[in-house]
């Protein structure tokens, strides 16, 4: 009877429940699709670096941040000297150029890439020239391109030689010697990527580097996908969701405070009513608590549908520069989130209609 | 059966602090209600009867004085204990119905058994009476698609729906045609002579208050005149 009231309550002023609910909604939205967008990236990242077919990455000394788009400051003689140790049996040296947000071309010698991991063409072919590039399939589809059209980037005009599936290296790859022309690197890298004859032998190999290469950053692939999180958390990311779920919260906790202290001043003869009946306090807070409940659950599910919603739009529209993934524990954690909000928005507007006079309520017009 | 009066009250005073001032609305009442009674109160606005209703169903306490109801001292009741007491002793009737408007009337009744802890279908008097009021084709509706008759008939099922010891009403009639409020008056006064329940009316209306057994008048907080 107690959930019949409070669905009834709901029914009755449905634009003021829609309201209350989409307003929760948002916030719940936001939440859930930052947390899957991070989790989008970091995965599409270090899928992507698992994709190059190394096993061990060394960056420049002045490259700490693992995702940054530093400069190419790796000598060439690194190759060479990578031959020689025992275990390693290709290399590749790459230059990155960042050209927009989140999105980084990486200069390559399709053969060395060949060696690492071959590229799986969807259409064209790899560089017939020197502003040749490749384009993976996501970025295609972003910007609408395929095989033979052209993009403008570093004030040149590329024509697209070929769209490889994605999940290799980054979404754009343009020759290497272009690049560190361009970028005018004097032949270096930003990093090198070295296969070995067996992963097994990775932490062998990185000892034996790290005696030779003091200071430079020398990951295992495995590795690699730690330091991204650990770098992404350092910018950040953590204490950003935080602050989203602290709004989520303080949201939850507003609109469910106005919407039910504005329910109880409406309901006030109600609530005269239920006490005549012999309904005690705790019935009447709890028949508040339940509808900001019921709100609050209402804001997450509706709020869970917006970030799938969100998820399709970014994933159509920008589906190199973005990925979403589903987080299903945060639907949970973010419903747990708005409910504690909702919870206690619910409280001084019970306790106010638990308090009510039941005579001055029933005089209430 | 107990023979002891079921409303005992003794010297009973109310005093209302509006601010800092005290403003009595009793002045020492002594009433006493017999089991199966049906009495109705009248007297013009502020005569304090409508205070003596609302002590009587324990919405409020008095100031001084002793009020027993079926055997509960209430000047000895806490905020809980009165509300525990509203449960299942007394029943209201009021002027303006007091349906639960989102509610349907079969739920407005259902909810007053829901409060008293009661579970299960009503017992098979209680659908008699439903019978005798003429409601139940009815009771599906919401009170917005009922007549004000209808409503103060399903306002009375709600009020005796657990079989409470008195039922208060109070200017039962205040908001009905004649046609209805005679049917109004004329269950109530079917309902006490049928199931001997206790009725306590209160009125302004003498045609009203014919149909009680006996009529207490009010006047400044007091009664005046017992016929």
């Amino acid at each position: 009877m107690t959930l019949k009231l409070v669905i009834e309550n709901v029914k009755h002023k449905p634009m003021r429940s829609f309201l209350s609910i989409l307003v929760i909604a948002v916030p719940v939205a936001g939440l859930l699709t930052l947390v899957g967008l991070s989790r989008g990236m970091l995965n599409d990242a270090e899928h992507r670096a698992r994709g190059s077919g190394a096993d061990i990455m060394v960056r420049g000394k002045d490259s700490n941040a693992a995702l940054s788009a530093s400069t190419a400051t790796l000598s060439p003689k690194f190759l060479d000297y990578f031959a020689t140790l025992p275990h390693v049996v290709a290399t590749m040296g790459v230059v990155t150029h960042s050209i927009e947000t989140l999105l980084t071309v990486n200069g390559v010698d399709l053969k060395d890439v060949d060696k690492l991991n071959p590229i799986h063409y969807v259409a064209g072919g790899g560089f017939q020239g020197d502003y040749d590039i490749l384009i993976d399939q996501y970025y295609a589809k972003q910007k609408k391109k395929k095989v033979g059209d052209t993009m403008e980037f570093m004030n040149k005009s590329w024509r697209i030689s070929g769209i490889f599936e994605g999940g290799q290296l980054t979404h754009i790859l343009a020759p290497l010697k272009t690049l560190q022309e361009l970028d005018e690197t004097n032949g270096k890298f930003t990093l090198i990527y070295l296969k070995l004859d067996n992963p097994a032998n990775t932490q062998t190999v990185i000892e034996e580097l790290e005696k030779t290469m003091k200071g430079y950053p020398i990951w295992s692939m495995e590795d690699f996908a730690t330091r991204i999180e650990a770098s992404v958390n350092q910018q950040g990311l953590n204490e950003f969701i935080g602050v989203i779920v602290g709004i989520g919260v303080v949201i939850g906790f507003g609109v469910v405070c106005l919407s039910m202290y504005m329910a109880v001043l409406q309901r006030t003869r109600e609530i005269g009513i239920l006490k005549s009946l012999g309904g005690s306090k705790g019935f009447i807070l709890r028949i508040i608590w339940m509808e900001a409940l019921f709100l609050g659950a209402g804001g997450t599910l509706l709020g869970i549908a917006l970030s799938i919603g969100a998820r399709y739009l970014i994933q159509t529209l920008k589906p190199a520069t973005f990925q979403v993934e589903i987080v299903y524990s945060w639907w949970i954690l973010s419903g747990i989130i708005t409910l504690a909000g909702a919870s206690l928005g619910a409280l001084y507007p019970g306790l106010s209609a638990a308090s009510h006079d039941a005579i001055e309520a029933l005089a209430y017009e | 059966m107990n023979d002891a009066p079921i409303i005992q009250i003794q010297n009973l005073h109310k005093v209302y602090q509006v601010g800092k001032v005290g403003v009595p609305a009793l002045r020492g009442v002594d009433l006493n209600v017999a089991r199966g009674e049906f009495i109705a109160i009248v007297g013009p606005s502020g005569s304090g009867k409508s205070t003596l209703f609302h002590i009587i169903g324990g919405l409020t306490p008095p100031s001084q004085g002793s009020i027993v109801l079926d055997g509960h001292d209430l000047s000895h009741l806490t905020d809980a204990g009165r509300t525990q007491l509203r449960k299942r002793t007394v029943g209201f009737v009021f002027q303006k119905f007091n349906l639960l408007p989102n509610l349907t009337a079969r739920d407005n009744i259902a909810v007053a058994r829901f409060i008293a802890g009661i579970n299960g279908k009503p017992d098979a008097k209680f659908e008699e009476i439903l019978r005798t009021l003429g409601i139940q084709d009815r009771l599906d509706h919401k009170p917005n698609a009922l007549s004000g008759g209808e409503q103060q008939r399903v306002a009375i099922a709600r009020a005796i729906v657990n079989h409470p010891a008195i039922l208060l009403a109070d200017e039962p009639t205040g908001n009905l045609d004649t046609a209805n409020s005679t049917a109004v008056l004329e269950i109530l006064g079917d309902l006490n002579k049928r199931t001997g329940q206790t009725i306590l009316m209160i009125t302004h209306n003498p045609e009203a208050a014919a149909y009680a057994q006996r009529t207490v008048h009010m006047r400044d907080g007091k009664i005046i005149e017992r016929t």
